[in-house]
């Protein structure tokens, strides 16, 4: 009977180690749930949501469209509140991106647009190379690399032969990295590089640097307050533009996010959003406008 | 002493065999009927015990592990109704009542305790079938009303049309004893 090993001072305390176990065994059958509780493996969990849409404010968030689904985007940007009453406050001078987003799988997605503000068309690649997750092997943050181009379409090639096609592209590099800290709160930081093929070299680096700082808090289940901010890293010292800093409201319902937005940025892509900031925001130089997204799911 | 020590390890591990059954096969859905659209979505991945000594049963189901058709349903379903990341699971343990274990053939039963959702415990009486397949199998099956007010799901004003204030949830669990 040499099945346990133990010290002859020690037996009565084993004894009583396993009368505690016996007795918790004992309420433990009555417990089933506290059993089945027990019984249950820790899974990891992928963290979903931080961002209600595609877009914090006017920059890409981390989030894209998952696997067959589509995304419809309206940008819509005013002129600037304090142009006067005449102008009706901004509301006079339109500007327009229509786009289309879709989830080639639940981490790539492939979008396109065409933006009124210098005619510029776009395209762009995300793909989300790492997932925040909870649990066993659990990660701290997500991670979206996101690639675009900008094509410009102004001025119109016949009325001025000598740019080419290649002067017209731009070639936007960013790295989009957040953390749902809670279910209200995300923070989301973006290193950004903007490539301008032709610039004028005066006023203008053709690799234009960028940190974004955005972030976004719920305030009911359906409603959110964002904010963005780019700070431009290496911007020329005779540039005519501002760092672009954006407020919004994120209301969802069902398929469709409505964002109203603030911004002293007119354009909606990272070319005309980063590098081209033509309004200075305590200044007044404000653009209200609103992104309307709707979502189909188009493959199951 | 040690004599006693193995006895009381023998008990113990009597106990855990005893008349135990584990949930094997789970399958959990709901409807929601409204005009707009119909909602529904299947799990497959909950958890669950039966013991036909006391007819105690337990469940856990694992909001997360809802699918839906369309997957942005899903997410706000987690995110905006059931809130899953501060409530993840939904669970229930009771006691059968009507139920003959030594009986073939489908019995009509029904079980009382508490099903907790979204946080909030209820006291329920919850009513179903169950079949003895064989001394080793147990089939389980229960259809239910869940009235979303009564957990505290709320439905964002914007949305109220698009989903209804009762659920119909549908459970069919096969157990298997427990060796």
């Amino acid at each position: 009977m040499n099945l346990i090993n133990l010290p002859k001072t020690l037996t009565p305390i084993a004894s009583i180690i396993a009368i505690l176990i016996f007795c918790a065994d004992v309420s433990g059958q009555d417990d089933l749930l506290s059993e089945l509780q027990q019984s249950k493996k820790p899974e990891k969990e992928y963290t979903s949501a931080s961002f209600k849409g595609t877009r914090v404010v006017n920059g890409h968030s981390i989030e894209t469209k998952r696997s067959g689904e589509l995304e419809f985007i309206i940008s819509h940007r005013f002129g600037r509140i304090n142009s006067g009453a005449y102008n009706l406050w901004g509301l006079d001078d339109a500007f327009i991106r229509i786009g289309l987003e879709y989830g080639v799988t639940d981490k790539l997605g492939i979008g396109v647009g065409r933006s009124s503000f210098n005619k510029i068309f776009d395209g762009y690649l995300k793909y989300k190379v790492l997932q925040q997750s909870s649990g066993p092997g659990s990660f701290p943050f997500t991670l979206t690399a996101f690639v675009s181009t900008n094509i410009q379409t102004v001025p119109k090639a016949d009325t001025d032969p000598s740019i080419d096609f290649a002067d017209r592209v731009t070639g936007n590099y960013q790295l989009l990295v957040a953390r749902k800290i809670n279910p209200q709160l995300t923070i989301q930081i973006s290193p950004t590089l903007v490539h301008i093929n032709t610039v004028d070299g005066s006023v203008a680096d053709n690799d234009q640097f960028a940190l974004g700082i955005s972030g976004r808090q719920k305030i009911t289940k359906s409603v959110s307050l964002n904010a963005e901010y780019f700070l431009r890293l290496n911007r020329h010292e005779n540039t005519p533009y501002y760092n672009s800093l954006g407020l919004g409201i994120d209301i969802e319902t069902g398929g469709h996010v409505f964002q109203l937005i603030f911004s002293n940025s007119q354009g909606v892509i990272e070319r005309t959003l980063v590098t081209e900031t033509a309004g200075q925001f305590f200044d007044g130089d404000i653009h209200f406008g609103f992104n309307i997204t709707r979502t189909f799911q188009l493959k199951k | 002493m040690r004599i006693i020590l193995i006895l009381f390890f023998t008990t113990v591990s009597l106990n855990v065999t005893g008349q135990k059954y584990n949930l094997d096969v789970s399958l959990v859905s709901f409807y929601s009927y409204s005009v707009i659209e119909d909602i529904s979505a299947e799990n497959s991945e909950s958890l669950g015990l039966i013991d036909l000594s006391t007819n105690r049963v337990a469940f856990i189901v694992p909001i997360i592990k809802f699918k839906f058709k369309k997957k942005l349903m899903q997410e706000h379903f987690n995110e905006k109704y059931m809130e899953s990341e501060l409530y993840p699971q939904a669970t229930f343990q009771g006691t059968m009542v009507g139920f003959d274990s030594d009986a073939l053939g489908k019995q009509d039963v029904s079980a009382s305790g508490k099903l907790t959702i979204h946080g909030i415990s209820q006291d329920v009486s919850l009513t179903g079938g169950i079949q003895n397949i064989s001394d080793q199998i147990v089939n389980l099956s229960s259809e239910f009303k869940v009235k979303l007010e009564d957990y505290e799901i709320e439905i964002p004003q914007l949305l109220w049309q698009n989903i209804a204030e009762e659920i119909e949830v549908k459970v069919e669990f096969t157990f298997k004893l427990v060796k």
